[in-house]
């Protein structure tokens, strides 16, 4: 019988990698009551060093409900490969088994069945458990996080963000890289960068004046564990001032530049890292193509795209790890390093399955103290659903099509558009829907809601545009969000077309009629990037037409048609 | 999430460098081509040009061109309206042939770089650079 350390002194003979992932097989568990804590956090200790990732946790500090995605078409060479897989085919890819626990977490099948069964996920007090019992059992473990932490809650927007640096540096966070940080405005970030117990990386952040690294922030930090050499390279989400509002953040410029990770790699190699790791924002399918043309990266921990894969993707011999969003799974990643190679790995996608893990009694308390002054603004209840809202996906999910209707409604145009952004928690049907709940879908520091015309012409252009950001075939084009959503109107995209062929039979619901290119309409909005837009906030608008109705039913409504995928 | 657009409309009317060498612009970007190189043949290659993928501002996108050899290297932004941005000129002096600067792109083009080195050849290279309306990242 050959054992497990030949195999591996074999396969790197074999310059290959080998690597075992574990999601769990929990197939044997019926339901939640056989579903242990220590059946989530069971993994056999491998080489040297231990890597613990968590990303795009929107400052959800709380237990949420979180549907993955519906819609997630991959374009180009990557259609069909993950993360562009979902629902049925994304178990049977992974041999999950339907109606699982896995299947649950990782996929939309049977969201509101399953839910019911397993419960909500994340909250940052059951990250502290997880956290701890792996530092427990690796003392040496780094903990790493990819970034989006400080949006995307009423308490992180009424603190600025104070409430996710408290609680991340609580949690032992020892290195982070940035996106949405940004949108508090340099001033801001400049002040919460401070009170950060870990360095803010960022290899692509520039001085937009002089077009050079910028000197605020470190492209990489130095860790020695158990004897190993790391360097992590920190990489910013590279569209920042285009996704973004550049308005907010002058000083800075991002973008790709993977010349200039490629010279940080060389570098650290140099300097003698025996590992080299990425922690990057720049989204699933940019990372894959990085990793082809940056040579000398061992790991990228990919954020910003949500995705959350039970196993590594592989490219060449860089390991890209997705550990999904909103604090509903946690990474660990251990690694076999030695005489300056990665010799092997062991993964795990840790659920975090909020009724199973027990809260950290000393992180509860700490973000209960972090929500105590805005405690009762957040929990009023505003009205209740009769369906389940969501929003992650390509196209709208139900949460869009109620939010665009309130400011159809509270701002009387005939279209509404609302930014396709990637984050936002669900609601399960028969919920109240409090404030915070409305401000998890929409929290942002320029949520106003704009009242404009547009020519047929001008939303048609906006569309392609933004179907351009998304599916062109060409990663380094992507920035990463979902289709902007839109009220009032229905149309058909052929995703395999080229930019200004892909938006067809542009329809006003209203009349039935086809949208006229020289004709103005009326268009509410939010999240523009524009400085000095005027008009309500997104939170305020939704409040008030959730609350004028009462109980809320949103479907799909079925106004996009999706072809060429 | 469109003013930009707006904004490079009355952006686009104003040359977008300061040295045009030309005495009219050329109506094309054949007759800009043929302009610097009279009519010679253009290989590809030996020239690396710098560009974000996609333009954090299309009113200034930074751009870096390097050619070795070369003794002289003219920008053309394909898309614009008027498509000669510059030519720079390398004395014997100067080091590298290595230029950076800053252009006004009206809409996503390929920018192109043509070098004329010392032998009077000509190589080039081109890139995209998309100018998005913006904003629904996320």
């Amino acid at each position: 019988m050959i054992s497990r350390r030949a195999f591996l002194q074999a396969s790197i003979a074999a310059s290959a990698l080998y690597g075992v992932s574990g999601f769990g097989n929990w197939s044997k568990l019926a339901a939640q009551q056989a579903l242990t804590q220590d059946d989530l956090l069971r993994f056999d200790t491998f080489g040297n060093l231990s890597i613990i990732h968590i990303t795009d946790i929107h400052a959800q500090l709380k237990p949420i409900w979180f549907r993955e995605p519906e819609f997630n078409i991959g374009v180009g060479d990557v259609r069909g490969q993950p993360p562009h897989v979902v629902g049925r085919e994304f178990i049977d890819m992974f041999r999950l088994t339907p109606g699982s626990a896995d299947a649950y977490a990782l996929t939309h099948e049977d969201f509101v069945a399953l839910g019911r069964t397993y419960g909500k996920m994340g909250g940052m007090d059951r990250v502290a458990t997880v956290v701890k019992a792996i530092r427990a059992d690796r003392p040496e473990a780094i903990i790493l996080d990819g970034g989006d932490t400080w949006h995307g809650s009423m308490s992180s927007y009424l603190s600025r963000g104070q409430d996710m640096v408290n609680v991340m540096n609580a949690l032992g966070t020892e290195a982070m890289t940035s996106h949405w940080e940004w949108t508090f405005g340099t001033e801001r970030v400049m002040e919460l960068v401070e009170q950060l117990n870990f360095p803010f990386l960022g290899q692509n952040i520039y001085d937009a004046e002089w077009n050079e690294p910028s000197e605020d922030f470190a492209p990489y930090h130095w860790f020695e564990r158990g004897g190993v050499k790391v360097a992590v390279i920190g990489q910013a989400f590279p569209y920042m001032p285009i996704a973004n509002p550049g308005w907010m953040f002058p000083e800075f410029s991002f973008g790709i530049r993977d010349e200039r990770m490629q010279e940080m790699v060389n570098e650290v190699r140099a300097d003698g890292a025996d590992v080299v790791i990425v922690l990057s924002h720049n989204g699933f399918d940019v990372d894959r193509k990085m990793a082809s043309r940056v040579q000398g990266i061992n790991v990228i921990l990919t954020g910003h795209t949500h995705d959350a894969l039970p196993e590594p993707v592989l490219v060449g011999e860089t390991l890209l790890i997705a550990s999904g969003s909103h604090g509903k799974f946690v990474t660990r990643l251990d690694l076999d390093v030695r005489d300056g190679r990665m010799m092997g790995f062991r993964h795990k996608l840790i659920p975090i399955f909020a009724d199973v893990i027990t809260p950290d009694a000393e992180m509860a308390a700490l973000i209960d103290a972090e929500r105590a002054p805005y405690k009762d603004q957040m929990e009023e209840v505003i009205g209740h659903t009769d369906s389940l809202l969501y929003r992650r996906g390509n196209f709208a999910g139900t949460w869009d099509n109620l939010i665009t209707d309130a400011v159809m409604a509270e701002r009387d145009t005939e279209i509404a558009m609302s930014p396709g952004v990637r984050w936002g928690a669900s609601l399960m049907p028969g919920d109240a829907i409090t404030r915070e709940d409305i401000h998890n879908v929409t929290s942002m520091t320029y949520g106003k809601v704009y009242r404009t015309e547009m020519t047929g012409q001008t939303i048609h252009d906006i569309l392609e545009d933004v179907a351009d950001n998304l599916f062109n075939t060409d990663p380094y084009y992507q920035q990463g969000g979902d289709m902007v959503r839109l009220g009032g109107l229905a149309y058909t995209i052929d995703i395999s077309k080229p930019i200004g062929e892909r938006i067809t039979g542009l329809t006003l619901l209203r009349s039935g009629e086809a949208l006229d290119p020289a004709r103005a309409y009326t268009v509410g909005g939010w999240a523009s990037v524009n400085e000095g837009t005027e008009g309500p906030e997104i939170w305020d608008v939704v409040e008030n037409h959730i609350r004028r109705l009462g109980r809320v039913t949103a479907e799909p409504n079925g106004s996009v048609t999706v072809t060429g995928n | 999430m469109f003013t930009r657009r707006d904004t490079l409309a009355i952006g686009v009317g104003a040359a977008a460098a300061s040295a045009l060498p030309f005495a009219a612009f050329a109506a094309t970007v054949d007759e800009a081509i043929a302009a610097f190189t009279g009519g010679a043949a253009v290989a590809e290659g030996g020239v690396t040009i710098t560009a974000p993928e996609i333009a954090e501002n299309g009113n200034t996108v930074p751009v870096t061109i390097e050619a070795p050899g070369a003794a002289e290297i003219t920008l053309l932004a394909t898309g614009n309206p008027a498509a000669e941005v510059a030519v720079f000129k390398f004395g014997p002096g100067a080091g590298n042939a290595m230029v950076a600067t800053r252009i006004r792109l009206g809409r996503t083009q390929d920018i192109m770089a043509i070098a004329k080195m010392a032998d009077g050849s000509f190589t080039s290279a081109r890139v995209e650079v998309k100018v998005t309306i913006g904003g629904c990242g996320g």
